[in-house]
């Protein structure tokens, strides 16, 4: 008698292999699919025949099934093209979580329920936590590894059927685990960045070869020309580093506008805001109007902050958010995620 | 026991075949390009595989290179021919990658077919030319089981590319077709044992007599210098086994499978809708039934085929095993949404009504899952 079916996503990385791992050993009817997303150059994502091959080994190990299922249409046109459009209008996209949005959690469980199958996992640091009568993502117990921030979309009815196998373990346990099960990915390195760009040629070359640069202008906060960039595409609010106009003082992109070709730098304290304007905001239960802890960034800290409609207001001053990035909302406690968007 | 209905990918070894090669996995073991009697044995039975693989594609004996695929065979053909003639490779746009591949890879031609699969006869004349010193358009397709005109395809390649060597890889038509006269005005033929119920890892290509190829492997100068490497003894005399077999049975095996075939699509048409064939089984070989189901994806349709016993395919795999959208499809201008729901059942020697039953059982309720 088996718990349930399940899809397990691998990715070739060792969360995912020891997720699969847990849930064989819970008793779940597993099924391991790798989900071909990048058809392009790649080192680091999922989409290599190496790591292809890592997770069909692991697979075999464990005794379940291995399929690959490729979604690289609509990875290209969910994920890909908008990061690109992003740049062009001068925003800095989180593409991971619009793959967890669009593929991890919509196409790959649409995927499992018209197959039949009960259940879609994942390698995420993260937990479901159930709270009367409806679920929330929960940050992983590993802190320092957690990925509630990427998975913070996922509503309701995902929610039901998506299981979190490491969520409640630290990334040392997962590794101990998979070395003592003798897993080949038990020491492969975490991945890093974004899959489909290339550490060696960078976003820079990947935006390169599909959009325009606009050489812009580069102004102080009095309206003052200090200098130019090449590609106002590549500059993000809040950057410091390989902006012209030099000096004492340390300059922080605090504004771009790709329109105008314009990149507005300031100081420490211009970079500063009281609040963040939020759209596509999402609850995942009703909203939340008291004091809550917003993130706005992967691994950044979640700070003081309520809610006024669609805009977040600092309980103290916060470097100013990058349009693109999304706001997570998480309780005061900062256990669980009330709701998300992304800063306007 | 699943329904094994993928022999386009791959076919099970005909007992005759295993009986052959089973002295020479065990006590002929020797190289059979040695100096002595057990080398002398294992040498004798190459020759005789090289007469029986002669006969069966109407070639000499001689002209026959034992390759380790058919995949080897066909880059030899093409890659061969450029590399020694230089000038410009042509191929139909639906071959199997192991030509087309060879062909983009040394800035060759590609010719565009017509919906059933058939090469546009008018382009290929139009990308023929006087510099053009290879064209290779496949005997029957892997995907969709189309039948080229072969002979047609001949005459205007002899007309328009005077030069040229012309290849054709009938690595699918063996089990079907009578190669030997299919092909007869081909320079270069290649096939694969492990299509017709021999082993994998051997295939031959042949070359007439006139034809001169750069050989793609250097080495001991086995087959004449023409392909070096051990001669893979067993697998060549189960090859040879396998052809004869092939060929003494092909009429009865044409005509079975064919009725199943037809039962297979009619009983699908029948139990489902939107179920659509995707080349008329007058063009195509007995074995290929192809269709093209609405409302569902390959590879959800597969994963659940899978599950329950039934081996099937879709397009070709990429590297990561993952399903890529069929060039062949996109060359026949399938649409692409009716390309999402291809399927591909081929069927073979050892298929039985059984399975055919087990098809017709597990394919319209797996759709049915799919649709809801």
């Amino acid at each position: 008698m088996t718990r349930g079916s399940v899809l397990v996503a691998m990715s070739g990385g060792v969360d995912s292999s020891v997720a699969a791992a847990l849930l064989v050993e819970q008793g779940w009817d597993v099924v391991g699919v790798t989900m071909r997303l990048w058809g392009g150059e790649s080192d680091t994502g999922c989409c290599s025949v190496a790591d292809v091959e890592d997770a069909r080994r692991v697979a075999q190990q464990l005794g379940i099934d291995h399929v690959v299922f490729n979604f690289t249409d609509d990875f290209h046109a969910r994920v890909v093209d908008p990061y690109v459009a992003d740049h062009a209008a001068g925003r800095t996209p989180n593409p991971c979580v619009e793959c967890n949005r669009h593929l991890k959690f919509d196409r790959l469980l649409g995927r499992a329920e018209r197959l039949g199958i009960d259940a879609v996992a994942t390698g995420h640091h993260a937990r479901v936590v159930e709270v009367g009568g409806g679920f929330r993502v929960g940050r992983g117990a590993d802190r320092a590894k957690d990925q509630s921030y990427v998975v913070h979309v996922l509503g309701q009815d995902a929610l039901a059927r998506v299981l979190f196998p490491v969520g409640d373990r630290t990334k040392a346990d997962v590794r101990a685990m998979a070395a003592a099960l003798g897993l080949r990915t038990a020491t492969k390195p975490d991945s890093q960045d974004v899959c489909f760009i290339t550490s060696g040629g960078g976003r820079e070359a990947f935006l390169g070869s599909r959009i325009p640069f606009t050489p812009a202008a580069v102004v102080d906060t009095a309206g003052r020309t200090v200098g130019r960039v090449d590609a106002v595409e590549l500059v993000t609010v809040g950057q410091r580093r390989g902006i012209t106009g030099g000096g004492g003082e340390r300059r922080y992109v605090v504004a771009v506008d790709p329109v105008a070709a314009v990149v507005t730098v300031g100081s420490a304290a211009d970079l500063l805001s009281g609040d963040v304007r939020v759209r596509d905001l999402g609850w995942a239960g009703p909203p939340v109007r008291g004091p809550v802890l917003v993130q706005c960034s992967a691994h950044g800290p979640a700070r003081p902050a309520t809610l006024d409609g669609e805009t977040v207001r600092w309980a103290q001053p916060q470097r100013r958010v990058a349009p693109g990035q999304s706001v997570v909302i998480y309780d005061a406690g900062d256990e669980l995620v009330l709701g998300g968007g992304i800063a306007s | 026991m699943p329904a094994y209905l993928d022999y386009a990918a791959s076919t099970p070894m005909r007992p005759e075949a295993i009986e052959a090669m089973a002295p020479y996995l065990r006590e002929r073991f020797a190289n059979s390009s040695g100096a002595h009697a057990a080398a002398r044995q294992a040498g004798q039975a190459v020759d005789e595989a090289r007469d029986v693989v002669a006969a069966a594609l109407g070639c000499r004996p001689g002209d026959v290179i034992f390759t380790g695929t058919g995949t080897e065979a066909d880059n030899h053909a093409i890659l061969g021919a450029v590399r020694h003639h230089g000038g410009v490779a042509v191929c139909s746009a639906v071959e199997h990658h192991a030509v087309l591949h060879p062909v983009e890879h040394v800035g060759g031609r590609v010719v565009g077919v017509d919906p059933t699969g058939q090469v546009d006869l008018d382009a290929l004349v139009t990308a023929l030319s006087d510099d053009v010193t290879a064209v290779s358009v496949m005997l029957a397709n892997n995907e969709v089981g189309t039948i080229q005109p072969f002979a047609e395809v001949a005459a205007v390649v002899r007309a328009h590319a005077p030069r040229a060597v012309l290849h054709t890889d009938a690595v699918q038509a063996f089990a079907w077709l009578d190669v030997a006269s299919d092909a007869a005005a081909a320079d270069c033929i290649s096939v694969s044992a492990h299509k017709f119920g021999g082993p994998k890892g051997v295939g031959a290509l042949v070359v007439r007599g006139d034809v001169t190829l750069e050989p793609l492997i250097l080495g001991g100068g086995q087959e004449r210098d023409r392909r070096s490497g051990t001669h893979n003894v067993a697998g060549i005399v189960a090859m040879a086994a396998a052809m004869q077999a092939t060929v003494s049975e092909r009429a009865d095996v044409v005509a079975r499978v064919t009725r199943q075939r037809d039962r297979l699509v009619e009983g699908l048409q029948a139990a489902l809708a939107g179920v659509h064939e995707t080349v008329p089984r007058s063009k195509k070989v007995a074995g290929s039934a192809h269709v093209c189901i609405e409302g569902v994806e390959s590879e959800a349709l597969l994963f659940l085929l899978d599950r329950a016993g039934v081996c099937a395919s879709a397009a070709s795999a990429c590297a990561s095993g993952a399903m890529e959208p069929s060039h062949v499809l996109v060359a026949m201008s399938v649409p692409k949404e009716q390309a999402a729901g291809a399927l591909r059942l081929s069927l073979g020697f050892a298929t039985t009504d059984a399975d055919v039953d087990e098809a017709l059982d597990v394919i319209p309720a797996a759709v049915r899952q799919l649709r809801r």
